[in-house]
């Protein structure tokens, strides 16, 4: 039973801080209509900014979060306008190309400005440690992006389903036209969304470094796994990404905890089965 | 006197072209992608050792020529190995940091006649498959194997070996299992875990469930090692009081900064740390860490590639410069000299390197940076992983 308990508490933990990193990209993809590869890219320049103002300014965790998110988005804002704004709404191999291409050139910049070493950010100190939950131990941290990964997506259900800005943005992507005729400035709804999911990479890159360290290359080596949530649990539904993020952390971690050496093994199978059942993800919708 | 003087002009000149050629090393490595700061590595031993020593040998002068090799990929690294012999005309073939390619590359030293000197690939096979082959690195055994007797010493009896699940990985649990039980130590689980595991909480678990009194763990350097030893030392393990032991590869010194306070007290067998206190590392760190620009960069394959440069400078030597790979590889059999990492020898059976294997310890040094403090010294480590192989 201890053992349940344990695994448990692993897979939530697990679950959340993949759900943290990847939600952003489910929103491009599935809200935008753009198979944005480069979300690891942005996920990592927040690593980045946040291991630089954290560990080298010294200005503290609290600081490095918020620098991160408000200076990641400020370098995707001309990215946006040159590079993005041109592949809205064209075939998808275009934009893989474009977004690829902006990968490489991201790992390349970063791997020259801040050479190829881990960069770790440090935690503030009431996160440091671990805590005795009675049948294990747990460290703070992983508490910390079980919450960040509750409120992030309460925040995001509320902003799309009940604000105007979510009934605007829901309207751009069904019909642009339709909407931009009604008097929607596309234009602006997709910038501002952007900004948004690129918030929440660099968000999700700085909460979940301490599962995935921050280097160069980083960029590439998660694409999979973040590409992965996006298709099992639907583009663009937030319930869909948090169910497919509980349960494919659960399968992980049960399969690495009980036969690891069967590696990704029941990760994939279980990938596989979903989307033989769900060709659009558990919570997709129908074009 | 004109005529004299023009005659002996192009005497000197001709025999100049004669005697000082420009003899070309090629070196395959890991120049760009995610193992670029292995690959820097190697530059930087090599242009230490150059700027120490010369880039001539005789009257001949010493060419290198970098060919990049992202990741393991032993047909580029044939097509390579190829072009460096064919078209470049290179002498001697050095670098290779992961075993496949250093394996693709060995069936066609015996034609090119050429030498390779290897700078990393770690594992024993390799020198089986051409003769023509020098290592000057280590083998995943030759560092595996002492850490089995220091956790036995330590009082350690029941041990569980979490590997990564790919080539070195398996022989750092076949050698550390192969020492530990001959010790009379007992290993009571074997986790393989895939090389693209990021949390490591699970086997944290399992590591506590298995009642084991230490862990033996072998993963390759970089993010997988900092997440495994955060899962250490979050899931308190260490709290526990389960001691944790493993090769050094797994606190090279290039990622001790981002480990951070989280290794300390880790204990390691490894050939080489940048913190070895002689006279020799002394020269080669400054030469080193002036060659790759930043100190905190500098690890293992640096001090490969520098005495691997030493072996081609000998090989160099007893050959006059000419092209005879036999004859090169005859003549550092044996070869004795006294490396940064310590006294090393070139063995005449297996022409791998048999070396010190300190034990050591991550610890803070003086100036604050976190270095592996060298405790304990195994002399004279051959490669066992021959032996096994046998």
């Amino acid at each position: 039973m201890q053992t349940v308990f344990s695994i448990a508490i692993d897979a939530l933990a697990y679950g959340m801080v993949l759900f943290v990193i990847s939600i952003g990209l489910s929103v491009t993809m599935g809200l935008m209509r753009v198979v944005n590869l480069a979300h690891g890219a942005f996920a990592m320049i927040g690593g980045y900014i946040a291991s630089y103002v954290a560990r080298d300014l010294g200005l503290g965790y609290a600081v490095a979060v918020i620098a991160a998110v408000v200076i990641t988005i400020i370098i995707a804002i001309p990215i946006e306008r040159l590079l993005y704004r041109r592949i809205y709404g064209q075939p998808e191999l275009t934009q893989v190309l474009m977004t690829i291409g902006i990968t490489f050139c991201i790992i390349g910049i970063a791997n020259y400005a801040m050479g190829p070493t881990l960069k770790t950010i440090p935690l503030a100190e009431p996160l440091r440690g671990s805590v005795d939950l009675g049948f294990r131990t747990i460290s703070i941290h992983r508490l910390f992006a079980i919450i960040c990964g509750l409120a992030v997506a309460l925040g995001l259900w509320f902003a799309i389903e009940k604000t105007s800005f979510g009934v605007k943005l829901r309207a751009s992507v069904d019909n642009a036209a339709m909407a931009a005729a009604l008097g929607v400035r596309t234009e602006i709804v997709y910038a501002i969304s952007f900004a948004v999911a690129v918030g929440l990479a660099a968000f999700g890159g700085v909460v979940g470094a301490e599962l995935l360290p921050v280097e160069p290359y980083y960029a590439l080596r998660y694409m999979v796994t973040f590409l992965v949530v996006v298709s099992v649990g639907g583009a663009g539904s937030i319930p869909g990404a948090l169910i497919a993020c509980l349960l494919l952390g659960a399968i992980d971690t049960t399969g690495r905890y009980l036969m690891p050496e069967f590696g990704e093994f029941f990760f994939y199978l279980a990938v596989i089965a979903i989307i033989c059942v769900f060709p659009r993800g558990l919570a997709g919708r129908v074009k | 006197m004109k005529k004299t003087i023009l005659c002996a002009l192009a005497a000197l000149a001709l025999s100049s072209t004669a005697y000082a050629d420009v003899i070309k090393v090629g070196v395959v490595g890991p120049f760009s992608g995610p193992f670029a700061l292995q690959g820097k590595n190697f530059k930087a031993g090599i242009d230490a050792y150059m700027a120490l020593n010369g880039n001539k040998v005789g009257s001949d002068t010493i060419e290198i020529i970098y060919r990049d090799i992202p990741t393991a990929d032993p047909a580029q690294s044939k097509a390579l190995g190829q072009e460096l012999i064919v078209k470049e005309k290179v002498k001697y073939l050095a670098g290779f940091y992961f075993t496949p390619d250093a394996m693709a590359v060995t069936p066609i030293l015996k034609q090119g006649n050429v030498p390779m000197v290897i700078m990393n690939a770690a594992t024993s096979a390799i020198m089986k498959t051409s003769p023509l082959v020098v290592r000057t690195s280590f083998t995943t055994w030759q560092t595996s194997t002492p850490i089995a007797k220091v956790a036995f010493d330590a009082g350690v009896k029941k041990v569980i070996s979490v590997v990564s699940d790919y080539g070195p990985g398996i022989d750092a649990e076949n050698a550390f299992k192969a020492g530990f039980t001959k010790a009379g130590g007992e290993v009571v689980e074997s986790i393989r875990i895939p090389l693209a595991t990021n949390d490591f909480s699970p086997i944290m678990q399992r590591i506590k469930d298995s009642g084991a009194q230490g862990v033996f763990a072998f993963l390759p350097s970089g993010p997988t090692t900092l997440g495994f030893v955060k899962a250490y030392n979050d899931n308190g393990l260490k709290a526990a009081g389960i001691k944790f032991f493993a090769p050094g590869d797994l606190t090279q010194e290039s990622d001790l900064p981002a480990l951070g306070d989280a290794a300390l007290g880790i204990q390691t067998t490894f050939h080489y740390a940048v913190s070895h206190e002689s006279p020799e590392n002394k020269t080669f760190v400054d030469a080193a860490a002036k060659a790759i620009g930043n100190k905190a960069e500098l690890s293992f394959p640096a001090v490969g590639a520098y005495d691997g440069m030493h072996v081609i400078y000998k090989m160099i030597e007893a050959t006059g410069g000419k092209q005879d790979a036999e004859k090169a590889v005859e003549a550092v059999k044996g070869l004795s000299w006294t490396s940064p990492r310590g006294p090393v020898s070139i063995d005449p059976e297996s022409r791998h390197i048999t070396q010190n294997i300190y034990l050591r310890e991550v610890a803070k040094g003086t100036d604050g940076t976190y270095i592996n403090k060298e405790t304990q010294t195994f002399e004279k480590q051959g490669d066992p992983g021959l032996a096994a192989a046998k």
